[in-house]
């Protein structure tokens, strides 16, 4: 009943959709204040209904009711409750409905907090959200539904979750990766908005630029975590694959990344408006584009879904519209933004350019290498595969013109920067960087010219962020009530930009120094590798809850002295009938200790990875540390502005970000 | 040329040469990063005339012959047969094998001819799927119905 109860809300969900898809929009054309008040009711409705509807489908998983037919296919009677209330999302239409879940979550998130926002405008982003909704809502209910009864032969057990997402980081994982992804649709929303108004100003950039940080924060920490869940458990001990479908979430990223930069030159220098509007919708649309490519299921990756034609095409058509009539639209208004702010071209302007333009290429990179296979195929040329070498070269090419420009950009003055006073901070730094990174890389055995190159461009990340900040406490006064003086979010871009330092660490060291061996083991063997000698005590049989298995129970000595003791499983998900690899894995701050177990040999051997990665928690470390600057630059107090444009507070931090 | 035009070109130039240089590059490295697909009998007869040559890098999909795996003693060396709907190739591997290898089953495998009917791969791969077949060998054996690949005459 509750399952039938879940359907009809969501039909109700698709009503207020297409209402808000059409009266905020036509009340703000017609500047009826009546029809523009609708919208923050609607955007509530929407929510609620969803929302409902999510709970049943939940509730069908917690109750195991089996006579749903996507419960029965993800869910089993074993499963432990926490995993049964996660394998909602755990195949398409239940992930779907979480996609549409934390739509209607922003959407209601705009109608909330936008306070400050004139009510024509707020109208018309919620009814540009509601427009793209509808589209959601439709393909959510012709062709995913996840309230199919299975009846009246229902089956009495299910088929289980996959048991590659029964684990903590899947938990997590996709929710917050969804919150990225569908945040970008309120940046979009905000700019087909002000396309349609013909407004396009510094006030629509600061009112972007929150959505925006909000959305890139969640994308950054959904798209770390997935990589650390991969390494964990996947059992390679690999941490990016260039799997298409992390292709297709790193995209987004890296125009979100962006759109970021450009928000803020067209808030502050009121340049690069028509830019960032097509950055704006590029990122949307890349979003869902992403969702076709993993959805559909025309490519082959570990986290294809089942493919189904009638979805792909439904998304396809969906994509079509939004694409060709968001630029339709754009093609109509660009022409009459006009960028009134002059610069020269040694400015921070320019080095915001600059790093756009090579963001924009490395998705494009990324875009290419994840397309073209498919249109090989498509146009009869047979099968190829683009390998990840391919990737990494191209973004070794991208990533240094990209730091230099990052070095210097926060160095550079607004308008115009001096060339002399750049170039001694910039030789300044990179001498030393070079020798900083030379010196540490002389420690390192063997010598690795990609290792000593991360170093470098990481140390001279951190060495003109340290100038940056100096020069910002040149004036008179205590150093303290100086720092004080920076805003959360110039700390916000200062992390930001040490977490690509960081990062950039770790992939260095991890490609450059990793030590990975696939070993022959029987009980009593060992081996030893970077200093540690692994032994191999025994292999024991395994029972758990759902699954059957064997562990491999390690331990690891330093210099002769018991060191860690490791248990890396080898499970058999006896329903799914699947085996499934746990690496045991010791944890430090310079280095992973990575145990997987794999087959079984004759004579009770059994092969084992056995890995040793250098740095590698440094890569996600950075992750973190740019998603909390996210933070720190979205609790700045300029965003939470009132309506009052030209009162004294809010006058004066205009001229102080104009003098930043 | 007053600044406003002189900066509108320079920074339009300044995209132009950086595309062309992006593109450049990008389809150098994607010269050397592409493996063209084949089935093992697309490696032995060749694929519309074109056989692939000894050396080249290539991917290889096919079904793991039944009691064609055979297992060094004392190192993880292993080699197997692939099939689709012709004769059998040959491949080698050192390493671990993926979870869901199994003989009879699906598999997509990447390294380079070392003979006419032999590979040494650099990475197996087998879905996380029981009846999965790579859809490139879907494909090739679409419409050829009635044979198992085990029982294809040989």
């Amino acid at each position: 009943m509750l399952a039938e109860l879940g359907h009809f809300s969501l039909v109700l969900a698709l009503l207020m959709a297409i209402l808000l898809a059409i009266y905020p929009l036509w009340g703000a054309q017609r500047g009826n204040a009546a029809l523009m008040a609708t919208a923050r009711p609607l955007a509530l409705g929407t929510f609620l209904f969803t929302a409902f509807s999510y709970f049943c489908l939940s509730w069908a998983f917690f109750e195991n009711d089996f006579s749903v037919a996507y419960v029965a296919h993800n869910s089993n009677t074993l499963l432990p409750w926490y995993y049964r209330l996660t394998a909602v999302w755990g195949g398409h239409e239940g992930s779907f409905l979480l996609w549409v879940l934390i739509f209607s979550v922003w959407t209601v998130a705009v109608a909330l907090f936008s306070r400050s926002i004139p009510q024509e405008i707020l109208s018309r982003v919620l009814g540009v959200l509601g427009l793209v909704g509808v589209g959601f809502y439709l393909y959510m209910l012709l062709a995913s539904n996840p309230f199919e009864r299975l009846l009246p032969f229902f089956p009495v057990d299910g088929r289980d979750l996959n048991p590659l997402l029964q684990d903590f980081g899947m938990i997590i994982h996709p929710p917050l990766l969804y919150m990225g992804y569908v945040g970008f649709s309120v940046v979009f929303a905000f700019a087909i908005a002000a396309l349609i108004a013909g407004r396009l100003d510094s006030t629509w950039a600061r009112w972007s630029r929150p959505w925006t940080l909000a959305a890139w924060v969640f994308l950054t920490l959904g798209i770390a975590l997935g990589s650390w869940w991969a390494y964990k458990e996947l059992g390679w001990g690999g941490w990016w694959f260039w799997d298409p479908v992390e292709n297709a979430s790193f995209m987004p990223w890296l125009v979100g990344t962006a759109l970021l930069h450009s928000l803020a030159v067209t808030e502050k220098r009121k340049v690069f408006k028509s830019w960032t509007v097509l950055l704006a919708i590029s990122a949307f649309c890349l979003s869902l584009l992403g969702t076709f490519l993993v959805r559909s299921g025309i490519l082959v990756s570990v986290h294809s879904f089942a493919s189904d034609p009638t979805r792909g095409l439904f998304i396809l058509a969906l994509l079509m519209l939004v694409i060709g009539g968001s630029l339709l639209l754009y093609a109509l208004r660009a022409p009459q933004l006009r960028s009134i702010g002059r610069y020269q071209l040694l400015s921070r302007e320019m080095m915001l350019i600059g790093n756009n333009i090579l963001l924009s290429a490395a998705t494009l990179v990324v875009l290419l290498g994840t397309l073209l296979p498919l249109v090989h195929k498509e146009l009869g040329l047979g099968s190829i595969s683009i390998g990840a070498p391919f990737f990494d070269q191209m973004f070794v090419y991208l990533v240094v013109p990209f730091v230099f420009l990052l070095a210097m950009g926060p160095l550079s003055r607004w308008k115009q920067q001096s060339l002399s006073a750049l170039r001694s901070q910039v030789l300044q730094a990179l001498l030393i960087s070079i020798g900083a990174a030379l010196l540490l890389s002389l420690g390192t055995d063997p010598f690795s010219y990609m290792a000593t190159l991360g170093l470098l461009l990481s140390l001279l990340i951190v060495v003109t962020t340290v100038q940056e900040i100096r020069q910002r406490l040149a004036g008179d006064g205590e150093v303290l009530v100086q720092l004080k003086k920076l805003t959360p979010s110039h700390w916000g871009m200062v992390l930001g930009h040490l977490g690509f330092a960081v990062m950039i660490i770790g992939i260095a060291m991890v490609t450059s120094f990793s030590i990975e061996r696939d070993v022959r083991m029987s009980p009593g063997d060992s081996i030893d590798l970077a200093g540690y000698t692994f032994r191999l005590d025994g292999v024991k049989p395994l029972q758990g809850p759902n699954y059957t298995g064997h562990v491999a129970i390690m331990d690891i000595y330093q210099n002769g002295e018991k060191y860690s003791h490791v248990e890396a499983e080898k499970r058999f998900y006896t329903v799914q009938r699947s085996v499934m690899t746990e690496a045991a894995i010791d944890v430090g701050v310079t280095r992973d200790l990575y145990v997987a177990l794999g087959e079984q040999l004759n004579n009770g051997a059994w092969a084992l990875r056995v890995y040793v990665k250098p740095f590698i928690r440094w890569i996600w470390a950075g992750a973190l540390l740019m998603a909390i600057g996210g933070c720190l630059s979205l609790s700045d107090k300029r965003y939470r502005l009132k309506k009052r444009a030209h009162d004294p507070v809010s006058a004066t931090s205009e001229r102080v970000q104009e003098a930043c | 040329m007053n600044p406003r035009r002189k900066q509108r070109l320079l920074a339009v130039s300044a995209v132009v040469l950086v595309v062309a240089s992006a593109i450049g590059l990008m389809l150098y490295a994607l010269g050397q990063n592409i493996d063209l697909f084949y089935t093992p009998s697309e490696i032995v007869q060749g694929k519309k005339g074109v056989k692939p040559q000894v050396g080249q890098r290539l991917r290889v999909g096919g079904m793991v012959v039944e009691g064609s795996v055979r297992r060094d003693a004392d190192s993880l060396a292993v080699s197997f047969d692939l099939v689709d709907t012709g004769p059998t190739i040959t491949v080698s591997y050192q390493g671990i094998l993926p979870d869901l290898f199994r003989e009879g089953q699906g598999i997509v495998a990447t390294g380079y001819l070392t003979q006419a009917n032999h590979i040494q791969a650099e990475e197996v791969l087998a879905k996380h799927d029981e009846e999965y077949m790579p859809p490139e060998l879907a494909e090739a054996m679409k419409g050829i119905k009635h044979v198992k690949p085990s029982e294809a005459g040989y």
